[in-house]
């Protein structure tokens, strides 16, 4: 079976698109032969820099042929309906079509239609240039000549050479011949641009790869990442050091490099001073280098290691001495950071170095930087005593959480904050637990990142986590579909995790209530003059807050306008509490979907009211899980739901609800008297148990109903003749109702 | 390769000025008109009408050109072995982009003395946006041996107008590319004139007192109520120019040049406002946007002159 080969030869493609393309060019070109008839049995997508390329094997010589029968009009038919038929069977005259009868349509012609398949590299030819044109890329471009023109090829970078070859296995293959905006297809690709010389032909995938090899270029990425993880990790071992892996970097690198040629580099030893953590995102960010420990004392060694794009004459000498002057230029300002920040930070009392986010705007709706830092202190102060924390500490944390963002070293590499808060902290002598939650209250950072479980890290991290969704909500920047700007959906994860990891007791609809009502505790002031709303709201946050539901232009007075905004915040603030604990439900569904929990008994356990300790919730789902997992669980499900059903039926007959109590003197057949014992033995139990938030305990007392029910079911009739008899039954099957949703609405759930 | 008849003095790896005379020399042989710096302060050699204005419109065009490019807030008082607030660029326009740019760039590295089998020279991806002249392109910055060493880009909008055809545009980072080739740490240690001993002048001989005067001014100084009222001041001016320049059925202009000077002013001007702290960050946005308003008035000019590309010559409608 033949196969195909092409590449598509260009200017440098950026590394963080080359994956992307690979699978492209796959899944485009194979998905247009299949769909036209020609199915393969393998295909693979190379990348490099400067090459996308496409190998798919076992393909058909040509499409099948195709046999089509088409029905036709009637013998005798108009003309206008024989000249239709005709034309789109593609015949010349009735000639060509035959006659059939049926019983039903009498004589009817029928057109016969051969199509032979056409030859693949014709189909090729005819899909290639329309994927080529259209190739999703990012971002393209257009250049040379042709972009004169108004419709020019657009390309990552200016595509240079196409090379499309067909055949089988043992034959001299065939160019597919194509064109695109007068790029010709041809058999020739050159190798790697300093290291060979010259056009290279080429027949086939392996003819191909080996040419490639030849010409120091690698085509396969993954070899490419092989090669320069096997070639670093033997670098570091052999000066008894140990590669930082970093999957992300190497998957860049691979990117960078068609001839991958593994160099090392050393720095000057006195840029230790600096942590590690910085030492390696300057060389990681600037450099695209990685960084070496030293097994002895875990801490980064003074060599880098860098993979060059070529065999250098010298062996690679300059290379490395060229790498090593830049990165002792950036470690240089790195080390100046570093220096400045300590120096500042020992200076400079934290309270001064906070005024200046004063200037930095957080959201334009919500405020500064310096806004909001107060905002989380005074949150986790209040969050202090759910998680154990000391007051005071927790305040000074949340205080000091955000100060590195001002740093220079943060400024320059913004993935090490919160790190470089704990060093500084340190540093400034402050306690531990200050300093670990300048790092810790980022986290979780998500599904799978470490939970905090200081207590001083805690609140400052819900603190932060629990202002941030207030705030967003408050303004209506909820996440929407895929859109989630503000990882909104990620800070309710995070607060769910921390609650149930750490056995939290946190009561959301008051503590979110609180923070929404914030606003209303601030009185707008009066400005020199005017009285109407607009001039008297002041535009902090608390303010915006009343602003965003309340701002109207009608003249009215001061008094007035402070008191509607009061009616409006207070509803205001019970709607968006109630909007947000729902998403915090739903955040929660999902969490404990995905580690297992039954979706039905969610829930049933959300369907209750008042659902807003999520600890609690969970331990409901959990006792609720293993209840229905005992006989007694599975047939007392089955009973409440029997009971459930007919009250739906027969409180929609009646039109009324037959909650109220049974009254034992009409009790008339033993088992619904023993059912009544039952009940009246078995609800204050289950009241004190939950009271006590035993749910398992509850549950049990539920469990010893069921042969009560089970009997009731099987010996009464609910709807009996009487009126006062069938109400009280009612009641009695309402009662059962009541009870168990005390634990969970058993209706919700599954079987 | 090096000119091999070149005095040691000349050599691009022993004088910056050798450099210069390198590269003008390259780009002249490929057919570049050899244009000097522009007469006013601009942020960056793309600010030159011999780029700006001449990547818009059909007409081919070739140029180099050394261009003082001033960055007010790059200034460290000459205490930065790297930041100048004023330093050199080598500026390279050709339209449209010709097949064979990356390879032309890379014998242009091999001229100065970059051996292209010793360096490890990458294209790495960089794309090439100026807010302020509402122009976008997609290229790389060019790496030698980790550092980067130029700029490379394809523009495909400036202006605001869409390139047809595309200009290529190269920057060379000079005094970077200087203290690679000639193995200097610090910028002011750059050998500037290639003579040694008593007649050797440095390149911190040259600026560092310059860059210590001038970043008084930028910080401290520079008199922002003034430059507050240039900036009013050349963004009124381009406006009435741009005005004045076209014909009757605004078919020609006849001033885009005079306009688009005063567009550059207000950059610079707003670049030393910006060095001086006086602009708060929701400002900074809109006097971005005004200028590039500017830049894209001059832009429309521009494309009806002849120059520019116009049917006619300007004279010719301009009744």
């Amino acid at each position: 079976m033949p196969d195909l080969l092409l590449e598509l030869f260009c200017e440098e493609i950026p590394a963080r698109m080359q994956p992307g393309a690979a699978e492209a060019i796959r899944k485009l070109v194979t998905d247009a032969l299949v769909e036209r008839g020609l199915v393969y049995e393998g295909a693979k997508a190379f990348v490099t820099p400067r090459r996308l390329a496409l190998a798919v094997h076992g393909l058909p010589a040509a499409q099948p042929d195709r046999h089509e029968e088409r029905k036709g009009p009637r013998v005798g038919a108009p003309q206008a309906a024989i000249d239709g038929f005709l034309k789109a069977a593609g015949l010349a005259s009735l000639d060509q079509a035959s006659v059939e009868s049926d019983p039903k349509k009498g004589e009817f012609y029928v057109a016969r239609i051969h199509k032979h398949g056409r030859p693949t590299p014709e189909v090729i030819a005819e899909v290639l240039p329309e994927i080529i044109r259209s190739f999703p890329w990012p971002k393209s471009m257009r250049w040379g000549k042709a972009s004169a023109k108004p419709g020019a090829l657009r390309w990552v970078r200016p595509l240079r050479s196409i090379l499309c070859t067909f055949g089988p296995e043992t034959e001299e293959p065939e160019v597919v011949r194509f064109d695109v905006d007068g790029l010709a297809s041809g058999d020739v690709t050159r190798g790697h641009r300093f290291l060979s010389e010259g056009d290279i032909r080429v027949r086939r995938l392996d003819d191909w790869l080996t040419k490639l090899e030849a010409a120091k270029v690698v085509a396969d990425r993954e070899r490419r990442k092989d090669i320069v993880l096997a070639d670093a990790k033997d670098l570091a071992l052999a000066q008894g050091l140990e590669l930082v892996e970093d999957a992300g970097l190497l998957d860049e690198i691979a990117g960078l490099v068609e001839w991958p040629v593994v160099l090392m580099g050393a720095f000057d030893a006195s840029f230790l001073d600096v942590p590690d953590e910085v030492i390696r995102a300057t060389i990681r960010a600037n450099q695209k280098c990685f960084v070496l420990k030293d097994p002895a004392t875990g801490r980064l060694a003074n060599r880098f290691v860098l993979v060059s794009n070529l065999e250098a004459t010298d062996g690679g000498a300059a290379i490395v001495a060229g790498n090593e002057r830049v990165i002792r230029a950036r470690l240089s300002d790195a080390k100046f950071f570093w220096d400045t920040d300590r120096r500042t930070n020992a200076s400079v009392p934290l309270a001064e170095r906070l005024e200046k986010f004063r200037n930095v705007t957080f959201h334009e709706k919500l405020g500064s930087q310096y806004d909001r830092i107060q905002r989380i202190a005074e949150l986790a102060r209040a969050l202090a005593p759910v998680v154990g924390a000391d007051l005071a500490l927790a305040e000074q944390a949340a205080l000091y959480a955000k100060s590195d963002l001002r740093t220079e070293v943060v400024g320059e590499f913004p993935e090490v904050q919160g790190l470089m808060g704990r060093y500084y902290a340190r540093l400034e002598g402050l306690p531990e637990e200050i300093a670990a939650a300048a790092e810790e209250h980022y986290k979780p950072q998500g599904p799978t990142d470490t939970v905090p479980t200081a207590p001083v890290s805690l609140a400052v991290a819900l603190a932060d986590k629990i202002d941030t969704l207030v705030g967003f909500w408050a303004i209506d920047e909820k996440p929407t579909g895929s859109k989630d700007p503000f990882a909104l959906r990620r800070a309710a994860l995070g607060v769910i995790r921390m609650v149930l990891e750490n056995g939290l007791r946190l009561p959301l609809a008051e503590l979110l209530a609180g923070r929404f009502g914030a606003g209303l505790s601030v009185t707008a002031e009066r400005r020199r003059t005017g009285d109407s709303l607009d001039t008297v709201l002041d535009l902090s946050f608390e303010r915006r807050l009343i602003e965003t539901i309340a701002v109207g232009t009608r003249g009215i007075t001061y008094e007035q306008a402070q008191e509607e905004v009061k009616a409006r915040g207070t509803a205001f603030a019970s709607e968006a509490t109630a909007d947000l604990l729902a998403f915090f439900g739903d955040r929660l569904k999902v969490h404990l979907r995905e580690s297992g929990a039954r979706h039905d008994l969610v829930d049933a356990v959300f369907a209750l009211p008042d659902q807003d300790d999520l600890l609690l919730v969970v331990k409901r789902v959990e006792a609720l899980s293993r209840f229905l997992g005992t006989e007694d669980g599975k047939n007392l499900l089955a009973g409440t739901k029997r009971a459930a059903n007919i009250l739906r039926i027969e409180e929609k007959k009646d039109g009324v609800s037959h909650d109220g109590a049974p009254d034992p003197a009409l009790f008339v057949e033993a088992e619904e008297r023993a059912l009544g014992a039952a009940m009246a033995d078995a609800e204050p139990v289950i009241a004190a148990r939950l009271a006590a938030e035993d749910f398992e305990g509850a549950l049990a007392a539920i469990a010893a109903l069921r042969a009560p029910v089970d009997a009731f079911f099987e010996k009464v009739t609910v709807n009996a003749g009487a009126p006062a008899l069938r109400a009280n039954r009612l009641a009695l099957l309402a009662a059962i109702r009541r009870v168990t949703r005390a634990i969970a609405d058993f209706e919700r759930i599954e079987g | 390769m090096i000119d091999p008849t070149l005095p040691s003095h000349m050599r691009p790896d022993r004088s910056f000025q050798g450099l210069i005379l390198a590269l003008q020399r390259f780009w002249a042989d490929k057919g570049c008109v050899i244009l000097q710096p522009y007469d006013m302060e601009v942020g960056a050699g793309t600010f030159h009408p011999a780029t700006t204005l001449r990547a818009l419109g059909p007409l081919p065009w070739k140029a180099a050109y050394v261009q003082p490019s001033r960055r007010p807030k790059d200034g460290r008082y000459g205490e930065n072995p790297n930041r100048l607030q004023h330093y050199y660029q080598y500026q390279v326009i050709l339209k449209p982009s010709p097949p064979d740019l990356q390879e032309l760039y890379l014998a242009s590295l091999d001229a100065i003395g970059i051996d292209l089998k010793l360096h490890d020279v990458r294209f790495v991806e960089d794309d090439w946006e100026s807010p302020t002249l509402g122009a976008w392109g997609l290229g790389w910055e060019c790496w030698c041996d980790g550092m980067e060493v130029s700029q490379f880009t394809y523009f495909q909008q400036v202006a605001g107008f869409e390139c047809a055809p595309v200009a290529g545009e190269l920057t060379y980072g000079l005094e970077r590319l200087a203290m690679y080739v000639q193995g200097v740490e610090n910028v002011y240690d750059l050998n500037f004139n290639g003579r040694e001993g008593e007649d050797k002048v440095s390149y911190g001989d040259v600026f560092l007192q310059a860059e210590q005067e001038y970043s008084r001014h930028n910080f401290e100084h520079a008199d922002t109520s003034m430059l507050l009222e240039q900036f009013r001041m050349a963004e009124k001016a381009a406006a009435q120019y741009l005005e004045a320049g076209w014909n009757a059925d605004r078919t020609r202009h006849l001033m885009a040049q005079p306009a688009y000077d005063q567009c550059i002013k207000a950059s610079h001007v707003f670049n030393l406002l910006d060095a001086r702290g006086v602009i708060s960050v929701t400002e900074r946005q809109s006097y971005i946007l005004r200028v590039r308003e500017l830049a894209k008035a001059c832009g429309a000019a521009w494309l009806a002159t002849a120059a520019g590309g116009a049917g006619a010559p300007c004279g010719a409608s301009a009744a």
